[in-house]
């Protein structure tokens, strides 16, 4: 099917834009929800936790990628653990270490990364089939998906919530106190995957993502 | 000893309700979105995930705090962690499968969910950030569990009536139930109020 079909695919630049567009993690499959979420009030907390999660994403595949010949297919599974928890390790302490206040605002969620099924897929799916150079980029493409996704959410979070963007003021208006509250967050978020799916139906004809509903 | 009593209750509810691990701190969403659609399945997950949470707060305790902290290996937390969960799932896993058949059956298709799922993950996270002890430690475990319960039937119940609404076609499954979450939520911030210090 469509992984198959990625996997065949020598042209880089479509690997980075399916990831993007038509198996974006969070739109398109629904999966690794959580930290996303949570870390959107602001458009500057947004793009870091994207930027970490494309490190972890590229990272975590090309080492898959430069090792598969030695994993053992039974125990793959915790080796891909151990890899992706040992690249969100250096994610967390060069945040802890670079970004200082962000970082307090989301520390616990960048932890969390290792828990992202997206970045396993990817390991799972791809790289543990692939070589260096298209694993690199498939990494490239789920990760800078992803992190387009935070940084719409962020965008209409922070400028709604408290009107303005990258922490500078743009309008005058009282703000939208809502889209700051968690229920923003999910709201905002149910309302962008709908309008995707209609940009979907509408012009591709496509059945829209239900949402692959696993974790 | 009653200061003591009054502090587990304090953690015990703000887990559960003020801190309720989907609708304040967006965790487990991606299960809390996916088991939902049956009532019966998500009273299964709640029961495996509390129980789960429970023990790997205790066992990641013991582990930070006579292991971790004497050798100064705190930084390696996130991979000592999910080493000790995916371990302790994958040990009750079998064991169930020979001692409780039915009960394997029955929750064993959730087990295999739980080892890579952020929820579980955060509960000793949090207890080693915030420097529980062992009993505090166990009590969030319970708290979160059954916050996490709650979300679940309470989506669950929700979900199951929405099959029969007639909803525009770009919102129908994830984006409604998201919208739905959003006001869920609203309601769970009333809560923020039962704990004044």
């Amino acid at each position: 099917m469509e992984m198959q079909a990625r996997q065949k695919s020598t042209n880089y630049w479509s690997l980075v834009l399916i990831g993007i567009f038509k198996e974006n993690a969070i739109f398109r499959l629904a999966i690794s929800l959580c930290p996303a979420i949570a870390v959107t009030t602001g458009l500057k907390t947004g793009t870091l936790m994207g930027i970490a999660v494309v490190f972890v994403t590229v990272m975590v595949n090309i080492t898959v990628s430069a090792i598969r010949a030695f994993i053992h297919p039974k125990i793959r599974i915790p080796i891909f653990m151990l890899i992706i928890s040992g690249w969100v390790t250096v994610a967390d302490l060069s945040m802890a270490a670079f970004a200082r206040d962000a970082y307090k605002q989301m520390g616990l969620y960048i932890q969390l990364i290792v828990a992202f099924a997206s970045i396993l897929t990817r390991a799972e799916v791809f790289a543990s089939k692939s070589k260096f150079v298209p694993s690199f980029f498939d990494g490239i493409g789920s990760g800078v998906g992803f992190m387009v996704a935070l940084i719409c959410i962020s965008f209409f979070r922070e400028f709604l919530g408290k009107g303005t963007l990258w922490g500078m003021e743009i309008i005058h208006a009282r703000p939208l106190l809502i889209m700051l509250l968690p229920t923003g967050g999910f709201i905002a978020t149910g309302l962008l995957m709908g309008f995707f799916n209609w940009i979907d139906i509408r012009f591709y004809g496509g059945k829209g993502a239900g949402g692959a509903g696993g974790h | 000893m009653e200061k003591e009593f009054l502090k587990l209750f304090e953690i015990f509810i703000a887990s559960a309700l003020i801190n309720n691990f989907v609708f304040t701190r967006f965790l487990g969403l991606c299960i809390f979105f996916g088991v939902t659609k049956r009532v019966e399945t998500s009273v299964g997950m709640s029961i495996t995930f509390t129980s789960v949470m429970m023990v790997s707060a205790a066992l990641s305790w013991l582990v930070f705090n006579y292991i971790m902290v004497p050798l100064d290996l705190t930084f390696l937390k996130i991979v000592i962690f999910i080493g000790i969960i995916a371990s302790f799932v994958q040990a009750s896993d079998t064991i169930m499968r020979k001692v409780s058949p039915g009960l394997y059956y029955k929750l064993g298709v959730y087990l295999a969910l739980i080892s890579t799922n952020c929820i579980i993950l955060a509960v000793p996270l949090i207890n080693a950030g915030d420097k529980y002890s062992f009993i505090e430690s166990i009590t969030l475990g319970l708290g979160s569990g059954l916050g996490f319960a709650l979300a679940l039937i309470i989506m669950a119940s929700i979900r199951e009536k929405l099959e029969l609404a007639d909803v525009p076609k770009p919102f129908q499954g994830l984006p409604i139930a998201f919208v739905t979450t959003g006001l869920i939520a609203l309601a769970f911030l009333g809560f923020s109020g039962i704990i004044t210090q």
